[in-house]
């Protein structure tokens, strides 16, 4: 709660932010855009990213229904705002990593029948990707292929050797599966960015959400060019009643299992008892 | 109202799920079967992942049969002795489903295998209680009271050794033919995810000649054993067992067994059987549409850890 509050304050402090960037002191020669000319010290980049997140943690309680985060933040720079294509943002909220089997369906002797199967090794289990605009305009193949952004990017390494000539029908299909479940998306233009200066992202977490360490990134980009990124934590946990069933499933399987018979049992048991009462009476 | 269930891992409106459990629940009471093989159909289509589907319908059919037999535990309509011996078969049985049951899945063809039991046996036996239902209500018709049914035929069952005696089924027959029957009926019970009851009550009837007034009795006690015995493999082998969702499903399940009971009792016997056969042709129909037409998605996800 009260971490929250503060970052509620630390929001409100940054809508001032835009004032002072604009009064900042005049710059020093543009070197922002042309990265060729900073090669001296490379390290150094002159627009970086200030973020945070309304909330790093998610507690997954047995009323969870999906939830909302908001990650904000400025871009810091020494300078003025270099001339040139304007300033995008792309944030990413991406879900613990599991491996998964896809299958396809033919139809055999008059029935549809599973035939080709591919094993994805590593596929999150939640990812979204918001932008200032939309991602193809910003975003070129190569820095893509390097940050590995875009949701097809976003899985990787097929398990063992495939057994079907064609694996991409197989990920385009988790990617369109995904998607109906809310769980893969793509928002273009749901990052607010202000003067070039503030941005925030409300990124909504679907109820189906699992359990694990979630990861946030935020990428700058200027001309096609991404200049800096930030990355940031959020841990997804299942809390209380949820937790404690979740560990005795996992850790004690078999007095679970008594136990859920027991509830069972006795459940049947008032049910019988209960209406040879409403009879009698 | 949404509620998150910690196993599955998605969140579900608590009040469909109870009224799943209520509608199977008032099938289970009316027509004296588990209701499972209806739940777990019920519970791919909401979206819960079939393997916890499978485990915990298995659950679920726990509560209602439980409930179930106690009634008719009070009305002397067990044959307990009878019961144990297909316990025993039926415990074997559920052992060697749950074995095919994790090669299929390994395989890919889960699905297709369960969907074809599901046709085959709904159909087959839902053709035969139809029929069987019809001719005995035309009779009625004509020559008011029906004929009690033949018992002590000297069939194929009666010759076999291993001869025991069922004294409230008022049966002397080997126990070879119970033990293969309980059996049978386990091995699908794993593969289904259900307790076995639309299968197990014919074979007591058509096949071991039991009398229909401890039939019900007997097989819903020998299924509250058989499926406890499945729910707790399932949970200790694979971990797919939801209490959140089986409670769920029981509260509602519990209460619609008691209404349909009542309800059952102020219908007539055959009405009720063709209203049963009917809703098995129908499950059945449907399944088999799903085989034979082309599906939406040709495509299938499952999480490469479970399943």
């Amino acid at each position: 709660m009260i971490r929250q509050s503060c970052h509620a304050l630390l929001a409100l402090a940054m809508l001032a932010l835009p004032l002072q960037a604009q009064e900042s002191p005049p710059p020093t020669p543009a070197e922002g855009a042309t990265s060729a000319t900073i090669e001296a010290e490379p390290e150094t980049t002159p627009e970086r990213i200030v973020a945070g997140l309304s909330r790093d943690d998610i507690d997954i309680t047995t009323s969870f229904d999906g939830s909302e985060i908001i990650i904000y933040g400025a871009v810091k720079r020494e300078s003025r705002i270099p001339p040139g294509q304007p300033l995008d943002v792309i944030v990413t909220v991406e879900g613990p990593h599991r491996p998964v089997t896809v299958r396809h369906k033919e139809r055999r002797l008059g029935i549809w029948v599973n035939t080709g199967r591919v094993n994805i090794g590593s596929a999150p289990n939640f990812y979204v990707v918001a932008t200032t605009r939309p991602l193809h305009l910003i975003l070129p193949p190569e820095e893509d292929q390097r940050y590995r952004i875009s949701i097809p990017l976003a899985m990787r390494a097929f398990a063992g050797p495939t057994e079907v000539e064609d694996v991409v029908p197989y990920t385009e299909a988790l990617i369109r599966l995904r998607r109906a479940a809310d769980l893969y998306r793509q928002d273009d233009g749901s990052v607010l960015l202000a003067e070039q200066t503030l941005f925030r992202a409300d990124i909504g977490l679907p109820a189906n959400l699992i359990e694990g360490f979630y990861s946030t990134r935020i990428f700058l980009l200027r001309d096609g060019k991404v200049i800096d990124t930030f990355r940031a934590p959020i841990d997804v946990r299942k809390v209380g009643l949820e937790r404690w069933l979740y560990r005795l499933a996992l850790e004690q399987p078999f007095i679970y299992g008594i136990m859920s018979l027991a509830i069972a049992m006795a459940a049947g048991w008032a049910a019988s008892a209960a209406f040879r009462l409403i009879k009698r009476t | 109202m949404q509620i998150y269930l910690p196993i599955a891992e998605v969140a579900v409106n608590a009040l469909v799920l109870t009224g799943l459990g209520g509608i199977v629940g008032l099938m289970s009471g009316l027509f004296g079967v588990g209701g499972g093989f209806l739940i777990t159909p019920l519970l791919f289509f909401i979206g819960i992942p079939p393997a916890i589907a499978v485990a915990t319908g298995a659950n679920q059919v726990v509560a209602s049969s439980f409930s179930g037999v106690l009634a008719h535990v009070k009305r002397k309509a067990v044959d307990f002795r009878m019961g144990w011996v297909l316990l025993a078969g039926g415990l074997v049985g559920s052992s060697v489903g749950v074995l095919i049951f994790n090669l299929l899945s390994r395989l890919g063809q889960v699905d297709l295998v369960v969907q074809l039991c599901y046709v085959i046996f709904l159909g087959l036996i839902g053709a035969m209680m139809l029929q069987e239902s019809l001719r005995a209500l035309h009779r009625a018709r004509r020559s008011g009271p029906i004929k009690p049914m033949r018992r002590h035929q000297h069939g194929w069952v009666h010759k076999w050794p291993l001869k025991m005696k069922f004294r409230a089924s008022g049966l002397y027959i080997s126990a070879i033919p119970v033990l293969m029957v309980g059996a049978a009926v386990g091995v699908l019970g794993a593969i289904m995810g259900v307790g076995g009851g639309f299968i197990m009550v014919p074979a007591m009837i058509y096949l071991l000649g039991m009398p229909t007034k401890v039939v019900i009795g007997t097989s819903l006690f020998q299924i509250t054993f058989l499926s406890a015995y499945t729910t707790l493999m399932h949970a200790v082998s694979s971990n797919t067992v939801d209490v959140m969702l089986a409670v769920l499903l029981i509260v509602g399940g519990v209460i619609g067994a008691q209404v349909g009971t009542h309800l059952g009792a102020r219908l007539r016997a055959e009405q009720l059987r063709i209203l049963l056969a009917l809703l098995v042709l129908g499950v059945c129909g449907k399944l088999a549409l799903d085989l034979f037409l082309r599906p939406d998605e040709l495509y299938s996800i499952t999480q490469g850890g479970k399943a």
